[in-house]
């Protein structure tokens, strides 16, 4: 397949950012691609977590998998990925991939035809989706890297994780910023949760306690038309 | 002495004498009697209607006997009650009375208690609020008082039960005080729906508002009653205000600083001032003024006087124990805010010192009020203006004050988030319909013009969001059975309503805890200080000190929901600020300083140093004539300014700030911020504004043409941090999220869902939302202050006068110093980042 037009334009050589040895692009939209292996991963989609809160009674708008998956489509239609990796909580709870409208279902098979599609097994959706294809993992090694949905406690190089969803924080002149966050040490990469209802934990919140060699520690913060790499000494708890 | 809310026997009208024995029962004049006491004519006159069976609303300045009045109905059909015989069932509550504060009804139980007991009345009083114990609430339901005293929330909390309708079937009166501040707010909807409840209930009811002087006493009038259909509004009954307050502005021997609002040079004035009265109460707007001005004191305090503090981020007990030692007279002065504006009474008060602009004349007359409860002795006031401008607005606001010039706010069309609350509360209260309930709901004031079609979005919102993707039929928590009812589909939505009941939607606040010094954040177990904005915590470091319940502390850091300090100390300190409590300039004032500066001759009245300042400006520039809008611009350093002076507030002027600069951009005049204050507005930019507008690319009419509020508006406004914070507090009002509690915080951010996310979403997929709506409303009503832009633009179409300059004038310099002080709020977050990341770059080399 040959090289499509925006996919070109879109990766410059200055915003590849190393793991592990392995090249990859931080996008702002909150989405991890690697151009040697054409392969993309997105994290936490909680697809259907709105309607898991509906059903105990809070009716918050039924609208976050379709803006979820919108902006899914938008990023798989730059990248034309041969593989995506979807890192976890793919679904907000085990019920959400049957409660899911149908509409929604086509517009999510439509973008996994042609690829090689990888559910990793998360907390929330520890099972395969009903009634999807693609193909279910507990953890995925592909080159030098292994994609799994939580962080390990022990130290992998170039380990591709999610579940935390990392945000970070800065105070400039006097204002706080904060923002969805990939956040890395050159060794192993947290990404940022993409679906449109998840909220985030902190980069410096106690949880993620001994997972990154601090004095490298870069959080990649996600700002409206670009990534701000802002280094962990900058960062502010809360 | 006899108790504040009855008067000695001075001047008493021949009249209220005969009518006494006709309308109050013996004991009641006995007990006057012995008391050498008489009842005022306003009492036996509201008497006297709501015994022909009217609604009454009584207007009456504090210290006129308000209470007594307003319980007097109920207090003499209850003596003539027959007794309850053994074996009969109990009674339903007689008289409900609701006031806004807590701390109200536990005062009135105390002043209402002693009459009734010197009389030998056999009625039972009691108070019901978020402090009443359980096993009380149940036993008030079973065995009801004759009066119960408690709050608006309690009232929905009591309709929203399955046996509302049998606990309130005896019910006569509703007494409701402080009418006057319940009304303007979502607080006051969600009353009105709740009385219109009642009136379901019971057909015949009266109700008896107390309020203090109020512009439009027509409004409350009809408030009082059922507006469906609009009958007779409720009597008026009003009492002229007591003696004349006596008011001053303070003529300082020193310099009145062009901005700011500290007011630190008149400390040592103020001091004297405490110093040679009693006991003294000091009004300031907001806390961050309290906490300065309590420091400020404290400093200046050489001989230790018992000066106190009082705002509503203080911990709960220690506002108790001011309050207590107020009371006891054993303070010499006490610094407030706003928490105090209310009817509580207080002790011997001697003067008012109003630190800072009243920003109100009715403000300023009610804080006044809180001086001395006599009501035949002048209270005693002075006003110290921060700044120069506020000079001119104390002389308005004092000048108002003598010819009674009310400005209290209109009132506003009910929130639709608070109506979806109460449908939800009366669902849990039983099975309703729709056609009945929309019928009662247009009895009450605030919805008496609700559409039929808006109300059934508001049940279609109730039942199932209300979302044109109908995808949650199956979660309804409300449905429409067979019987063509509607009713709760399960019990744990009762739950979840009364956990969320009530309109006050704080901003998301961390508890203040003390830990000793050196402890750091392994310190625990301290005392809680009070409580703070979440934001604000968030923008200081470990060992930033700063100033709160009149302590400097050192920030350790955030644990959980708690902001954990310890003892600070240093030079650097820096005063929380917080987003409530700022007052926007009425619109009556604002008219009249525009009169004032248009004027030389009421000059005459103001301080030398400041008719100096306006005769300076007069020369250098110009000063507008009344109705005018002046928009000076001048060039300084490498930029151009613009300052335009609309005298509408701040909060009108920072969206008329917002909207110019979109305008300027697409001009290409560069702006590059603006910063607003309550008088006047000053946009910069790189290049030269006054040859864009005599070029008229565009012209200056053009550029303040009212279209901003069309497209520039709607753009900007979704984009808002403003419209968010706004669309949070009507989700959690509505029941769509729920509210946040202390300790919820554990289970931390990725587990919640938060209403920035949901407004994101929502906005995109259905921008017509009701919610989204409601939103709109409140927004353009409260912190973009919409209306009131829109009435200035309209009013200076055709009177925009330009004065080009070489140099900034006297007038300019208020605002221009604020410039750096303020943030310009914008889309500009992202510039911090570049800024932060382009920090590291630099350090790092590129090696980052």
């Amino acid at each position: 397949m040959n090289f499509s037009l925006s996919r070109a334009t879109l990766i410059a050589e200055a915003d590849l950012v190393g793991i592990a040895g392995e090249r990859a692009v931080c996008d702002r939209r909150g989405v991890l691609y690697f151009p040697d292996l054409r392969l993309l991963a997105v994290s936490d989609l909680h697809l259907e977590k709105g309607s898991s809160f509906a059903k105990r009674g809070a009716l918050i708008p039924p609208y976050d998998t379709g803006a979820t998956l919108l902006q899914l489509q938008a990023v798989i239609a730059d990248y034309q990925p041969r593989i995506v990796v979807s890192l976890g909580d793919s679904f907000h709870d085990g019920g959400g991939a049957e409660r899911m409208h149908a509409s929604f279902r086509e517009r999510l098979e439509a973008m996994m035809a042609g690829r090689d599609w990888f559910w990793v097994a998360g907390n929330h959706d520890p099972e395969a989706p009903a009634d999807l294809p693609g193909e279910t993992v507990r953890e995925l090694a592909i080159g030098s890297l292994l994609f799994r949905h939580e962080p390990s406690k022990t130290r992998v190089e170039g380990e591709i994780s999610g579940h935390l969803h990392p945000c970070a924080r800065i105070v400039q002149r006097g204002r706080s910023v904060r923002r969805r966050c990939f956040a890395g040490d050159g060794g192993r990469m947290i990404m940022p949760a993409f679906g449109a209802y998840t909220g985030s934990l902190n980069v410096l919140d106690r949880a993620y306690a001994g997972l990154f060699r601090l004095e490298t520690l870069v959080a990649y913060m996600l700002g409206a038309d670009r990534i701000f790499a802002i280094s962990g000494s900058m960062l502010r708890p809360g | 002495m006899p108790p504040r809310y009855l008067l000695r026997v001075t001047e008493q009208p021949r009249l209220a004498e005969q009518n006494a024995a006709v309308l109050l029962p013996e004991p009641f004049v006995n007990w006057f009697g012995e008391k050498g006491w008489s009842p005022r004519a306003h009492q036996l006159e509201l008497l006297a209607k709501a015994q022909g069976g009217q609604s009454v609303l009584l207007i009456a300045p504090t210290g006129a006997g308000k209470t007594l009045a307003g319980f007097l109905p109920s207090l003499t059909e209850l003596a003539n009650r027959p007794k309850r015989k053994p074996g009969q069932a109990h009674r339903g509550i007689h008289t409900l009375y609701i006031s806004p504060l807590k701390a109200l009804a536990v005062d009135i139980e105390r002043n209402l208690g002693k009459p009734v007991e010197e009389i030998g009345l056999p009625i039972t009083i009691e108070t019901r609020t978020g402090d009443t114990p359980s096993h009380k609430r149940q036993r008030q339901k079973l065995a009801p008082p004759d009066i119960l005293l408690t709050t608006p929330e309690q009232l929905a909390l009591l309709i929203a039960s399955n046996d509302a309708k049998r606990f309130f079937e005896d019910l006569r009166y509703v007494v409701l005080d402080e009418l006057h501040s319940l009304v303007t707010s979502k607080r006051g909807h969600l009353l009105a729906l709740g009385l219109a409840r009642l009136r379901a209930f019971v057909p015949g009811l009266q109700t008896i508002g107390l309020s203090a002087t109020v512009a439009e006493p027509d409004e409350l009038r009809r408030w009082l009653v059922a507006q469906n259909p609009p009958g007779e509004m409720a009597g008026l009954i009003t009492v002229a205000g007591g003696a004349k307050p006596d008011i001053s502005i303070l003529d300082s021997r020193e310099r009145v600083p062009w901005s700011g609002h500290s007011a630190r040079y008149a400390i040592p004035e103020i001091y004297e001032a405490i110093k040679e009265h009693q006991t003294t109460l000091l009004f300031v707007n907001t806390r961050s003024q309290a906490e300065l001005l309590f420091q400020e004191l404290w400093r200046a305090n050489e001989d230790s006087l018992p000066i106190a503090l009082h705002h509503g981020s203080l911990d709960v007990g220690q506002r108790r124990r001011v309050e207590k030692a107020m009371a006891d007279n054993a303070l010499r002065a006490i610094v407030a805010t706003s928490t105090l504006d209310l009817g509580i009474d207080w002790g011997d008060v001697d003067l008012v010192v109003h630190v800072g602009a009243p920003k109100g004349a009715s403000r300023l007359a009610q804080r006044i009020g809180r001086a001395n409860h006599r009501m035949d002795e002048p209270s005693k006031a002075i006003l110290i203006p921060a700044n120069r401008f506020e000079v001119l607005e104390c002389r308005a606001a004092l000048d108002a004050n003598y010819l009674g010039a009310q400005d209290t706010p209109p009132l506003i069309k009910g929130a639709l988030d608070v109506l979806s609350q109460h449908v939800l509360g009366v669902a849990c209260g039983g099975p309703f319909d729709a056609n009945l309930l929309f019928e009662e709901v247009r009895g009450a004031a605030p919805y008496a013009a609700l559409e039929r079609e808006t109300f059934d979005r508001v049940i279609d919102f109730v039942a199932t969001g209300g979302y044109a993707l109908k995808n949650y039929e199956r979660y309804a928590r409300i449905r429409k059975n067979k019987d063509g009812l509607w009713r709760v589909s399960h019990p744990s939505v009762a739950q979840q309503y009364r956990l969320n009941v009530g309109t006050i939607v704080e901003m998301p606040e961390l508890n203040i805890r003390y830990v000793r010094q050196g402890r750091g954040m392994a310190g625990r177990g301290g005392p809680v200080l009070g409580k703070i904005e979440e934001y604000f915590a968030e923008t200081l470091r470990p060992g930033d000190n700063f100033l709160f319940a009149g302590k400097v502390l050192r920030f350790e850091g955030i644990r959980e929901n708690e902001c954990v300090v310890s003892n600070g100390a240093g030079a650097n300190i820096i005063v929380p600020s917080y987003a409530g409590g700022k007052f926007p300039l009425s619109t009556y004032l604002a008219e009249q300083v525009r009169g004032m500066l248009a004027d030389s001759d009421r000059w005459k009245l103001l301080p030398e140093q400041v008719a100096d300042w306006l005769r300076i400006q007069q020369e250098k520039s110009v000063l507008p004539k009344r109705g005018d809008l002046l928009v000076e611009t001048f060039p300084r350093g490498n930029r151009h300014y613009m300052v335009a002076y609309p005298f509408e507030g701040r909060l009108a002027h920072q969206t008329l700030g917002m909207l110019l600069t979109r305008r300027l951009e697409r001009a290409h005049a560069r702006p590059l911020g603006f910063v607003a204050t309550d008088y006047s507005l000053a946009v910069w930019a790189l290049d030269d504004m006054a040859a864009l507008f005599r070029a008229k690319k565009p012209s200056l009419a053009a550029l303040f043409d009212e279209d901003m509020l069309g497209d520039d508006l709607e753009d900007w406004l979704n984009e808002s941090w403003m419209l968010k914070r706004t669309f949070r507090t009507c989700a959690v009002i509505a029941g769509l999220i729920e509210k946040r509690y202390p300790g919820q915080e554990k289970s931390g951010r990725q587990v919640t869902v938060s209403a920035d996310l949901i407004y994101d979403v929502l906005r995109s997929h259905e921008p017509d939302h009701i919610l989204l709506q409601a939103t709109r409303t409140d927004a353009s009503a409260g912190l973009l202050d919409v209306s009131r832009l829109g009435e200035m633009l309209s009013r200076v179409r055709g009177r925009i006068m330009h004065k080009h300059l070489d140099q900034i004038s006297p007038l300019a310099v208020p605002v221009m110093l604020e410039i750096g002080k303020e943030s310009v709020n914008g889309g500009a977050n992202d510039t911090l980042l570049m800024e932060a990341a382009d920090l590291v770059e630099e350090a790092m080399g590129g090696r980052a």
